[in-house]
C-alpha cells in the first residue's frame, strides 16, 4: 500500500481500484469522499489507511450514504479544491438527485466521480444496471479504463479535464477493472502547488429558473468543447491502424472487453483494426466516421447494454448506411467472457475452429456442482437473530406461511434468505426494507417483519422510518446493531465513535434516533438472551403502532481485526 | 516459455486464494513476465466458491483465462475443482487437487470422493494430481493456512509452473507479513520433499 505514496517513477502491480488512488495522488487530491460498496469498497479502505498513516495532502471520509458523500466533495469542490467521490453503481442511484444539478453548476476546482459496475452481479444484489447511461442523462464527461494502468492514468487525466472545463468528470469501471491487478508505471508525484481555496461568489452555483437554463446552455457550450477533447483524447486509439484501409471489417470495445477482444486477435493471430474507446461520453463521433466509413462490418463489442453499438449505428446511418453492425449476439444478461467473442468474431470471419466450444459447454453442464450459497460467519450474532424470528413465528407453520411476510436490505443480512434460513420476501435497495414493509402493512392483514442493519438504517432507514410512523403503519422492524459495516469490509458509520481517517467523533445512539424518529415500542435486547428476544417479537407484532426491536450485539469479527 | 501461461485458483472463501494470487502475480513479475489476474471481492467470498485468474507472458491483455485454455487448476478444495472444469481441456491442463472437502449448512448439491473426482475430470484434463496438501501442513504447523503455499512449492519442485523458485521465495518475501515469513518459506521448502 505505501507504494502508492512512493515520490519516484517506479513499476508495481496494483489492483484498478489502487491505481484509480494512485491516479488522484498523482493528480493532486485534496478532498475524498465514499460509501463503502462493491466493487468500489478499497477505493475508501486504502485512503482510510493511508490516513490512518499520518498527515497526508488530502481529507478522507466515509459519509453516511453515497448521496452524502457527493455532496462533501462537491463543495469541496465547489471551494476550489480537487475531490474525489466513490462508489458503486447503486450508490450513484442515491446520489444523482445532487449529481445532475452539478452538472449544470460546474464547480470551482475540479472533481472526479469514480463508479463502478458489477456485470455479473457477483457482489450486488439489486439490479445489473449499465452506468454509461447516466453519463449521458447528466451529459457527464465519462472515461472507461480497462485496466490499471489506465486506471491510473485516466483518473489524472479526468482532474484534467474537470480543472480545464469545471465540471465533473466520471470514472466508470466494472468488477473486471476494479478487481484487476497487473504492472503499472507509477509517475513521479510532484511536490503539489496547493490549490488554496476558492470564494464562492454569491449565487455562483444557485441553480433555479432563470439560472437553471442559462446553466443547461453554458453546460452545453462547456460539452461542445469536451467534444473536441474527446475527438483527440489519448483515451481512444485505433489499433493496426495500417492494415485499416485494406480492411473489411473492424471493431470497436471499451473497457475490459478490450482487452478480450484483444487477446482473441492475438490468439487468432489476425489483424483487425479496433478502435479502443476510453473517452465514452461525449463519444469522438468524427473519429468513429472514419473508423466505420469503408467498412462493411463492424462488430461492437461490449458488457451489459447496447451503450456504444446504439450510438455507432445512428452515426453509421448518416456515413455508412450498408454497414452491418455485430454485437447484439454477445449475451446481455451476465458478464462477457473472451469465449462468446472468439466465438462471434470467428464466426463472422469463416475461420474454422479446433476447439468446439458448444461441446465444451455441454459436457461441463453435465458436471453436477455444488452449489455454495454464502455464508454467515461461525459466531456471528445473526444466527440468533434469524433463529429467533424464526421461533417466534413458528416459521414452518402452515398459518405462518400464509400470515408473515419479511422483508430483507442489503448487508451481510441478507443472506436471511439463503439456506437454511430462508426468511426474506423482498430484496430491493438500502433502507428499503423498512419503506415497503410499511406499504404491505397498510394493504394488507399480514404480520410483517424488516431486518435491517445499522450502517443501512443510518444510510437511508430513517427517512422510511419517520414515513412509517407519519402515516400510522405498524410493521415490526428489527434493527440488527453489530457496530460496523460488516459486508463491505469493517467500515465505520455514524454509530461507531471513529470516523474513515480513525478520528474520535461522536458515536450517534441508535436508540435516541429511533425514538426521535416517533417510534413508541422500542426495545433493545442482546440476541443472545433468546428467549426475551422471541417473547418481544410476539408481543411486538400484536402492536397498533411501529415496533422496533435493536438487536444490539457486536460483529463477531471485529474483536478480530 | 513462448506461450502465455494460464492459472485458475479454486477453493472456497476464507483459504487464502487472494494472497497466493499476489505472491504469483509477483513472481511472474520478478520473473520479467507481463502479468494479469482477476479476483473477486465482497459477498462473493464468504464461504462461497471462489475463483482467481492468473495470466502471464510476454503481453497479456485479458485478465481472465478463456474456457478450455488453463495450463494448471490449483484447487484447494477438491469439489470446487469440478466448477473449474470449465477452463480444462484434455489438450493442456494440469489439475493439482488439494484433498480437502468442505461442505457447510449453506451448501446444497453432493460431495464427491476424489476418485469420483479425476473420473469427472477425464474430459477436461492432460493430467490430475490429488495432493494431501492440508494434511501435510497441518501435521506441520498445526493449521491449513498455508496449504496453497505447499501447492505452490509443489508446482515450482515438480517444474509444472514455468516460475523460477527463487522468484517465488522473493515474491513470498514481498507480499507475505513479516512475522508469518519463516513459516511460509519452510512451507514451501517442504513441498520439495514431497
Amino acid at each position: 500500500m505505501k507504494e502508492l505514496l512512493e515520490k519516484r517513477p517506479m513499476k508495481v502491480i496494483l489492483l484498478g481500484n489502487n491505481a484509480i488512488i494512485r491516479g488522484a495522488i498523482e493528480a493532486g487530491v485534496q478532498f475524498v469522499s465514499t460509501f463503502p460498496g462493491t466493487p468500489a469498497s478499497e477505493i475508501g479502505d486504502t485512503f482510510s489507511a493511508l490516513s490512518k498513516l499520518g498527515p497526508q495532502d488530502f481529507y478522507f471520509e466515509y459519509s453516511t450514504n453515497e448521496k452524502t458523500a457527493m455532496e462533501a466533495a462537491t463543495g469541496a469542490a465547489f471551494s476550489g479544491l480537487k475531490s474525489l467521490v466513490a462508489m458503486k453503481h447503486f450508490g450513484l442511484n442515491v446520489a444523482s438527485d445532487s449529481l445532475l444539478p452539478v452538472v449544470y453548476t460546474g464547480v470551482g476546482g475540479a472533481m472526479v466521480v469514480m463508479v463502478a459496475d458489477d456485470p455479473g452481479c457477483w457482489s450486488s444484489a439489486q439490479t445489473e444496471q449499465d452506468t454509461r447511461y447516466f453519463s449521458r442523462m447528466a451529459h457527464i464527461p465519462m472515461l472507461e479504463p480497462s485496466d490499471p494502468q489506465e486506471c491510473k492514468d485516466f483518473t489524472k487525466l479526468a482532474f484534467e479535464i474537470s480543472d480545464k472545463f469545471k465540471i465533473p468528470v466520471m470514472i466508470r469501471t466494472t468488477t473486471r477493472v476494479s478487481h484487476q491487478q497487473s504492472i503499472v508505471s507509477l509517475s513521479e508525484i510532484k511536490g503539489q502547488k496547493k490549490v488554496s481555496q476558492k470564494d464562492i461568489k454569491r449565487g455562483q452555483f444557485s441553480t433555479m429558473p432563470p439560472n437553471v437554463l442559462r446553466m443547461k446552455k453554458e453546460l452545453f457550450s462547456k460539452l461542445a468543447k469536451i467534444s473536441e477533447v474527446s475527438e483527440k483524447s489519448v483515451a481512444n486509439k485505433v489499433d493496426g491502424l495500417k492494415k485499416k484501409n485494406d480492411s473489411e471489417f473492424g471493431i470497436i470495445a471499451s473497457g475490459v472487453s478490450y482487452l478480450y477482444a484483444k487477446e482473441i486477435l492475438k490468439e487468432l493471430g489476425i489483424d483487425v483494426p479496433v478502435l479502443k474507446l476510453g473517452f465514452t461520453n461525449p463519444l469522438p463521433r468524427l473519429l468513429i466516421e472514419s473508423f466505420i466509413k469503408n467498412f462493411k462490418k463492424v462488430l461492437i463489442v461490449e458488457e451489459i447494454e447496447p451503450f456504444l453499438e446504439e450510438q455507432v449505428a445512428a452515426i453509421a446511418k448518416d456515413v455508412n448506411p450498408e454497414i452491418k453492425i455485430f454485437g447484439s449476439e454477445l449475451p446481455k444478461i451476465g458478464e462477457l467472457k473472451p469465449e462468446y467473442i472468439k466465438a462471434l468474431i470467428t464466426r463472422i470471419l469463416g475461420i474454422k475452429q479446433e476447439f468446439d466450444f458448444k461441446k465444451h459447454q455441454k459436457d461441463f453442464n453435465k458436471i453436477e456442482l455444488i452449489k455454495r450459497f454464502p455464508n454467515l460467519c461461525p459466531g456471528c450474532p445473526y444466527w440468533l437473530v434469524f433463529s429467533g424470528i424464526k421461533k417466534a413465528v413458528q416459521v414452518a407453520s402452515r398459518q405462518a406461511a400464509k400470515d408473515v411476510v419479511f422483508g430483507g436490505d442489503i448487508g451481510c443480512y441478507m443472506l436471511s434468505g439463503c439456506p437454511p434460513h430462508n426468511i426474506q420476501d423482498w430484496l430491493i435497495s438500502m433502507g428499503s426494507s423498512i419503506g415497503i414493509s410499511h406499504g404491505v402493512k397498510k394493504s394488507t392483514d399480514k404480520k410483517v417483519i424488516s431486518i435491517i442493519g445499522d450502517s443501512t438504517f443510518f444510510h437511508a432507514g430513517i427517512p422510511a422510518l419517520i414515513n412509517t410512523v407519519f402515516n400510522k403503519s405498524n410493521p415490526l422492524i428489527i434493527i440488527l446493531e453489530n457496530s460496523t459495516t460488516g459486508m463491505t469490509g469493517h467500515q465505520p458509520h455514524p454509530g461507531v465513535g471513529k470516523t474513515g481517517s480513525g478520528e474520535e467523533t461522536v458515536s450517534l445512539s441508535l436508540e435516541n434516533m429511533v425514538r426521535a424518529c416517533g417510534v413508541k415500542n422500542l426495545k433493545i435486547i442482546d440476541p443472545v438472551n433468546q428467549e426475551e428476544f422471541i417473547n418481544t417479537i410476539k408481543e411486538f407484532l400484536e402492536n397498533k403502532e411501529v415496533s422496533v426491536i435493536i438487536a444490539r450485539r457486536p460483529c463477531v469479527l471485529l474483536g478480530r481485526r | 516459455m513462448n506461450k502465455d501461461f494460464n492459472i485458475i485458483i479454486v477453493g472456497t472463501g476464507g483459504q487464502g486464494l487472494i494472497t497466493l494470487l499476489k505472491i504469483l502475480a509477483e513472481a511472474a513479475k520478478i520473473n520479467g513476465f507481463d502479468v494479469k489476474t482477476s479476483e473477486l471481492h465482497g459477498l462473493s467470498q464468504r464461504g462461497g466458491s471462489v475463483e482467481c485468474h492468473i495470466r502471464f507472458g510476454k503481453k497479456i491483455y485479458s485478465p481472465l483465462v478463456g474456457a478450455g485454455d488453463a495450463d494448471l487448476v490449483l484447487a484447494l478444495e477438491q469439489n470446487e475443482s469440478l466448477r473449474a472444469a470449465y477452463y480444462g481441456s484434455k489438450k493442456k491442463t494440469i489439475f493439482l487437487i488439494n484433498k480437502l472437502s468442505v461442505f457447510s449448512l449453506a451448501s446444497i448439491g453432493k460431495e464427491m470422493l476424489p476418485a469420483q473426482i479425476s473420473g469427472s475430470l477425464k474430459n477436461f484434463s492432460k493430467k490430475t494430481i490429488l495432493l494431501n496438501a492440508s494434511d501435510i501442513v497441518k501435521k506441520e504447523t498445526g493449521s491449513i493456512v498455508t496449504t496453497g503455499i505447499f501447492m505452490l512449492g509443489f508446482c515450482a519442485f515438480k517444474k509444472i509452473i514455468p516460475l523460477k523458485e527463487k522468484s517465488i521465495i522473493k515474491a513470498i518475501e514481498r507480499v507475505v507479513p513479516e512475522k508469518y515469513l519463516d513459516l511460509n518459506r519452510k512451507i514451501f521448502k517442504l513441498s520439495s520433499k514431497k
